[in-house]
């Protein structure tokens, strides 16, 4: 099948692939573009592991197709630290031990760092539910939320 | 001497008694002493069991040592996850 | 001696230090299994069997083969016959012979130049199957007209007259089990069955291996045991062990669904017919869910004999349990000495049985057996202390085990933590919390075993004092934190100047799997094995620096000191000085330290949570969850918590979500996170949780293992609260709304 040539901003860099119609903005990512920091954990959207900011909206990477980006721009996790200073989400998030394995950690930061752009101030329910989209198997949730909260205080000013 | 407390299943294979005394220093001597006495045992003994020495669950194999006041055990072999 | 007894207080044990992989694992550097590439790489798919039990009559691979890009197609064909035991049921898993045993038995595989080639090549490859009658359910498995899923599989132990499928029968138990009965005031038994559950790590499988025609290799792969990764595909492929060399990713959970092979020997064997390139295998959820570890499915009959004022006279289980059409997968042995592991009980008596049925192969799952065990017996405990108007708590305090008690699977216990356990949960505040209209509050106990198993680490002085640790169990949860925490400690240094590495096969001797709740206790036990020989090192170099008597020197915050009669007489030579010097004192300076370490201690568990059933729709919400466990000692608390709130939210979900739905043909009809529902962020309220401290003798900083007790009482604690919430008593998981909500309407 004949590849497609996209251009797409990602991480506020300009970008290029060539891509099969069929492979997904993941694919793309990951084994196009070497961000790996997004991960596969399901490929049908139930886990959020993929999750990045399309346009500044939060999406599935899994489910959308790398044909779609053009044009458009992308953040992933490995632009979430800003000139080498760690965002306070992932500074809460190691300091609260709010990760065990890691593994899904990439995509709940990117999904928290949507939900803090839109609600500077969210209450526990609205945590747990604007992230009912991103697995976790290790921590049972109680110190992702707490970390939420913190960096979100932290970044109101009020911390 | 030392005293082996064997499991419903193992008794069954040693002569009906709930324990087996034999000659041992190490949990080897103290398995080829049981089959010894015990022929059907050594299926069972091959294929794996766990000793339990004064509470503590082992793995240290056939060199650990075996003294007649300590309490030992056979239980099914235990795996974890 | 244990270092509790030397001093009260630590100076980095017991902190809450960052992580040292949290940087890279916050910005997605870290590199789990589907992270990385290799020159020349090929990816490959798998053919698995759509059907539950068919004889594979035909593989035709030539459309496959003829498609461009196409480079290798492995078959059973490929592997080596021969093999017995358990390398048997791993060749056999990996790859079937003869018969598809499970739907998504894997047939065939693939490796082409990119992954969409080796997937429309894995449909090109066309078998021809023979459709097999098949069973799944435990109990149909064992009835006299069950299909047969290999005859001759059942060991010694199996009565005469029983189903083939039956492989596997253990009975223990003491006392005098009628006259226990006969004692008691309240006699109750019930039949109780849980589902398969799987561990549901969100990271699938994943490996990268390459094999040449000289039968060496490498393997990338995400795995909690590198050395297990390494001897099964030795033994599925007949190559030699020391040839393989196999290097552990980050893991992206295990929960002990990675400590065996699934796919691994498919890449290796692929990358051998292809020339030696190496070759990439990722699952897909779905693969994943049909075709690696889950847990048994368990139906279980339990009998309690109780007095009026609690004390429990005799207890008696019958465990059925499948765990695939493999022998030995089933946890029964597991299951049957956790039954009634938390209590003193004079007169018992356990029986469990082993059963084929045509399902996946099933792998570890946190504290196998102990759970469904648990549900059984914490269950029926609770319908006799709601029947006796009993407070529940106070029976298990009062029949609780402790040192000196018989076990119930024999032997004494040494000191355990339970009674301290309990009486920490009676104090919690959460026991006083006001309950409203459809709200119930229910607890359960559960225990684990624990494991010490083959360790091997080694420790390296670095020129400017700074110290390497080498470890072989992959770290899942924050092990590296409490190894460093433990290793700094024990060299009198600051945490962050030692750095534990997890290292590949060719660095270290064997090494057990992070499982068993181990890796705390064992590797961190054999580091500071370790550190105590490089201390001695450092001491010998300094007593020949002072022309003093090793012996006179004594290892103090760091640095070496001359002691008794030659106090004062130097000054004290720092581990950078040692260090720095040490190419010029006798060379490198390392510890090293393997064992199988005994000082193994067992740990016990009480959770308590707050249930809130919706009468109309029959629907479970966790209103409030309290987890508390005897850690021995918690290292590094903020990872210990972490333990026992991941437990608990697995056993939330084993118990009100999820289950492996099987349907008529066989199939697994829910394989992905859409109707595999694992409990998500907003399903579950904070954990609380409370560390009890009751060292453990047999480590020297009082560690018991903490990963795995916690996943053992919420079944029953969450099945208790929702009968004292709604009145429905079910015996069956998963609680699922419809289900409860039958029962509540069959009840009014």
């Amino acid at each position: 099948m004949s590849r497609i040539h996209i251009t797409t901003t990602v991480n506020g860099e300009a970008a290029e692939f060539l891509t099969d119609p069929r492979e997904t903005l993941l694919d793309v990512l990951r084994n196009q573009l070497g961000l790996t920091g997004s991960k596969e954990g399901c490929g049908t959207g139930d886990c959020g592991a993929c999750s990045v900011l399309l346009d500044g909206v939060l999406v599935s990477s899994c489910l959308v197709l790398g044909v779609e980006v053009q044009g458009k721009t992308v953040e992933t996790i490995e632009g979430m630290a800003t000139d080498g200073a760690l965002h306070p989400l992932q500074r809460h998030f190691i300091e609260h031990a709010a990760l065990q394995c890691g593994f899904c950690t990439p995509g709940i930061l990117v999904a928290a760092k949507a939900l803090l752009a839109q609600n500077d101030n969210p209450t526990e329910t609205e945590i747990r539910y604007w992230l009912a989209g991103n697995l976790c198997r290790c921590t049972g949730y109680d110190k992702i939320v707490r970390a939420v909260q913190d960096a979100a205080a932290e970044m109101r000013g009020a911390a | 001497m030392i005293k082996v407390h064997l499991w419903s299943g193992l008794r069954r294979l040693a002569g009906g008694a709930e324990a087996v005394t034999v000659q041992a220093a190490t949990v080897g001597q103290m398995f080829d002493a049981m089959i010894a006495a015990h022929p059907g045992l050594e299926p069972v003994i091959k294929a794996g069991v766990s000793v339990v020495i004064d509470g503590e669950v082992t793995a240290g194999g056939r060199n650990l040592a075996v003294k007649p006041e300590n309490e030992i055990y056979l239980i099914q072999r235990v795996k974890g996850g | 001696m244990p270092k509790d007894e030397l001093k009260a207080g630590f100076r980095l044990v017991g902190t809450r230090p960052n992580r040292p992989d949290g940087l890279d694992k916050v910005t997605g550097r870290a590199r789990y299994g589907a992270d990385i590439v290799a020159a020349n790489m090929l990816h490959a798919a798998v053919v698995r069997s759509p059907y539950a039990h068919a004889r594979i009559k035909k593989i035709d691979a030539s459309r496959a083969l003829a498609l461009e890009g196409v480079k290798a197609v492995v078959t059973r064909a490929d592997f080596p016959t021969g093999l017995t035991g358990e390398d048997w049921n791993l060749q056999e898993n990996t790859i079937a012979g003869d018969t598809a045993l499970y739907d998504g038995h894997a047939v065939a595989a693939v490796a082409a130049t990119s992954a969409l080639v080796a997937q429309d090549a894995a449909r090109l490859i066309e078998v021809e199957y023979e459709v097999l009658p098949h069973v799944t359910d435990v109990d149909a498995a064992m009835a006299p007209d069950a299909p047969v899923i290999r005859a001759g599989n059942a060991d010694h132990s199996v009565p005469e007259g029983m189903h083939p499928n039956v492989v596997r029968y253990i009975d223990f138990g003491h006392g005098d089990i009628e006259a226990g009965f006969a004692a008691a005031d309240l006699v109750r038994e019930g039949t109780y069955k849980t589902e398969a559950t799987h561990q549901g790590y969100i990271e699938p499988h994943a490996c990268l291996g390459q094999l040449g025609a000289d039968g060496r290799g490498e393997m990338w792969v995400c795995t909690q045991g590198h050395w297990y990764i390494r001897r099964m595909c030795a033994a599925v492929l007949g190559i030699e062990a020391a040839n393989l060399r196999v290097t552990p990713s980050e893991i992206g959970g295990g929960f002990g669904g990675k400590t065996t092979i699934f796919m691994e020997p498919l890449a290796l064997a692929l990358s051998r017919k292809a020339g030696g390139r190496p070759v990439k295998l990722v699952m897909s959820r779905a693969e994943v869910l049909r075709a690696t570890g889950p847990t048994a499915s368990a139906s279980m009959d339990v009998k309690i004999g109780m007095k009026k004022d609690g004390t429990i006279t005799a207890g008696q289980v019958n465990f059925r349990m499948q765990g695939g059409a493999f022998f030995g997968m089933s946890p029964i042995a597991e299951a049957l000495p956790c039954a009634f592991a938390c209590y003193d009980i004079p007169n018992l008596m356990h029986e469990g049985y082993e059963v084929l049925a045509n399902r996946p192969k099933a792998a570890a799952y946190r504290a196998p057996g102990s759970p469904m065990a648990a549900f059984a017996v914490e269950s029926l405990l609770d319908e006799m202390c709601r029947e006796l108007s009993l407070d529940p708590l106070q029976v298990r305090l009062k029949n609780a085990a402790k040192e000196g008690t018989k076990s119930s699977y024999g032997p004494t216990y040494n000191r355990i933590g339970l009674v301290e356990t309990l009486e920490a949960t009676m104090a919690h505040p959460n026991l006083s919390a006001p309950l409203g209209p459809n709200q119930g509050r229910g607890v359960a106990a559960g225990f684990w075993f624990n494991h010490g198993g083959e360790t091997s680490v080694s420790l390296q002085i670095g020129e400017d004092g700074t110290v390497g640790v080498s470890v072989g169990t992959p770290d899942i949860g924050g092990s590296r934190a409490s190894i460093a925490l433990m290793v700094a400690e024990t060299l009198g240094i600051e945490y962050e100047a030692v750095r534990v590495n997890v290292v590949e096969t060719g660095s270290l001797g064997v090494n057990e799997p992070t499982h068993g709740s181990r890796a705390t206790f064992a590797s961190g036990k054999a580091a500071v094995e370790a550190a105590e020989s490089a201390i001695k090192q450092m001491c010998a170099r300094a007593a020949a620096e002072w022309g003093i008597d090793p012996e006179a020197v004594e290892w103090v915050d760091g640095a070496a000191r001359p002691a008794g009669e030659n106090a004062g007489k130097f000054p004290p030579l720092t581990i950078g000085e040692i260090g720095a010097k040490m190419g010029g004192t006798g060379g490198p300076i390392s510890g090293h330290h393997e064992s199988v370490p005994g000082g193994v201690g067992a740990s016990f568990g009480v959770h308590v949570v707050d249930v809130e059933v919706d009468p109309e729709t029959g629907k479970s919400t966790v209103l409030r969850y309290l987890v508390v466990q005897d850690a021995g000692r918690a290292i590094h608390p903020a990872y210990v918590e972490g333990q026992y709130q991941g437990g608990a939210a697995q056993g939330i979900g084993w118990a009100l979500n999820e289950e492996y739905i099987y349907g008529a043909d066989g199939r697994l009809q829910n394989p992905m996170f859409l109707d595999y529902r694992i409990p998500v962020a907003s399903d579950l309220p904070m954990i609380d949780t409370v560390i009890v401290e009751v060292p453990n003798p047999g480590h020297p900083y009082g560690v018991r293992g903490v990963g795995e007790t916690g996943i053992a009482p919420p079944l029953a604690a969450v099945a208790n609260a929702v009968a004292a919430a709604s009145g429905a008593r079910l015996r069956t998981l998963p609680l699922s709304p419809p289900k409860v909500l039958a029962a509540i309407k069959a009840g009014q």
